[in-house]
């Protein structure tokens, strides 16, 4: 098996690609596609997290098992939303990659930059890299000014306070070691999307080289996001408790 | 060390010097008194200028969007050929 793993000295690792999904029925056929057309020398697996999706998910997923093989989309569902944080820690028990890349189901992440990522993992030994949409080379599309300056604004508060050494604090698409996930994941306790920055935070905390490559996000291509008071205040607690826990 | 530790030294030390400054009164202590409001004032400018900045700088990538939409058609024709319905989202 070690001889098959080596081509030229060089160690072949494998990827898990993992997936939560609610209501994604279009767009996981697509994003699966689009794995299969950007990694073709890659050794992965993706693993779809659905909770419970009315909208038959779950059945697109069956049938993209029957096309592509079921030993490269694994489907571990669950029987209703139960959030992200447990729908990574379920999704990582069946991960039998070296590495996991968390990444959203909605379009807004491009498989496209999966190369870049694994890339920079490589160069730099890093145990983290994540996608950051905040520097040249990255980019959002999709969003209006107001929205924009919401962003810009809660980016300078959290690194004023938290000296987070990324970018992107909000961001989910990410490359992990399988073991630093895991480690990462037992001490967060938030939701949404706090829980992401919880993650950078708590990684940054416990001295993890973290790297960032630039990425590029289109809001929402089928769908709405929304983004209210209730967010804002979410997001503004959020940052007080990490603040004062990590 | 927890990080709130590290910035409550950090404004410890800060207040240390300024009551330094108080007692040593090099600077005018009608002016030294002022100081901690001019700090949170410049603080605060500065966050607004960085928000600015940033804001002008804000990176947008309109052609993603196209090509996305190139990338969905790509997608769903190639699952109609297979015979795979993914249905209209």
């Amino acid at each position: 098996m070690a001889d098959e793993k080596e081509t030229k000295g060089e160690k072949k690792y494998k990827y898990s690609i993992l997936i939560p999904t609610y209501n994604e029925r279009l767009n996981i056929a697509i994003i699966v596609y689009l794995v299969f057309k950007h990694l073709r020398d890659v050794d992965f697996e993706i693993i779809v997290v659905d909770d419970g999706s009315p909208d038959g998910t779950q059945e697109i997923v069956k049938q993209l098992q029957q096309l592509y093989g079921e030993d490269r989309i694994l489907l571990r569902a669950r029987a209703k939303k139960l959030g992200l944080g447990t729908a990574y820690i379920h999704g990582l028990k069946h991960a039998s990659g070296d590495f996991v890349v968390i990444m959203d189901a909605d379009l807004s992440h491009h498989p496209k930059y999966l190369p870049s990522f694994i890339k920079k993992q490589l160069e730099t030994n890093a145990s983290i890299v994540t996608g950051t949409r905040y520097v040249k080379g990255g980019g959002v599309h999709g969003w209006n000014l107001m929205r924009k300056l919401t962003s810009r604004g809660a980016n300078v508060l959290a690194q004023t306070l938290l000296w987070p050494g990324v970018s992107d604090l909000t961001g989910s698409f990410r490359l992990y070691k399988k073991s630093v996930l895991e480690d990462v994941i037992s001490s967060c306790v938030s939701k949404g999307y706090v829980f992401q920055m919880e993650m950078i935070v708590r990684a940054t905390r416990k001295g993890y080289h973290i790297e960032e490559v630039p990425i590029t996000f289109v809001d929402r291509v089928f769908g709405t996001s929304k983004l209210g008071g209730s967010e804002i205040v979410e997001y503004l607690k959020g940052l007080v408790y990490l603040l004062l826990t990590t | 060390m927890k990080h709130i530790v590290k910035i409550l030294s950090l404004l410890v030390a800060i207040s240390a010097f300024w009551i330094g400054l108080l007692q040593a009164a090099i600077v005018p202590r009608s002016h030294t008194w002022l100081l901690p409001i001019y700090f949170v004032v410049s603080l605060g400018c500065y966050g607004l200028l960085m928000v600015g900045i940033g804001l002008m700088q804000f990176p947008t990538c309109p052609q993603e969007a196209i090509l996305l939409q190139k990338d969905i058609t790509e997608a769903k024709d190639f699952f109609k050929h297979k015979g795979v319905d993914v249905g209209s989202g």
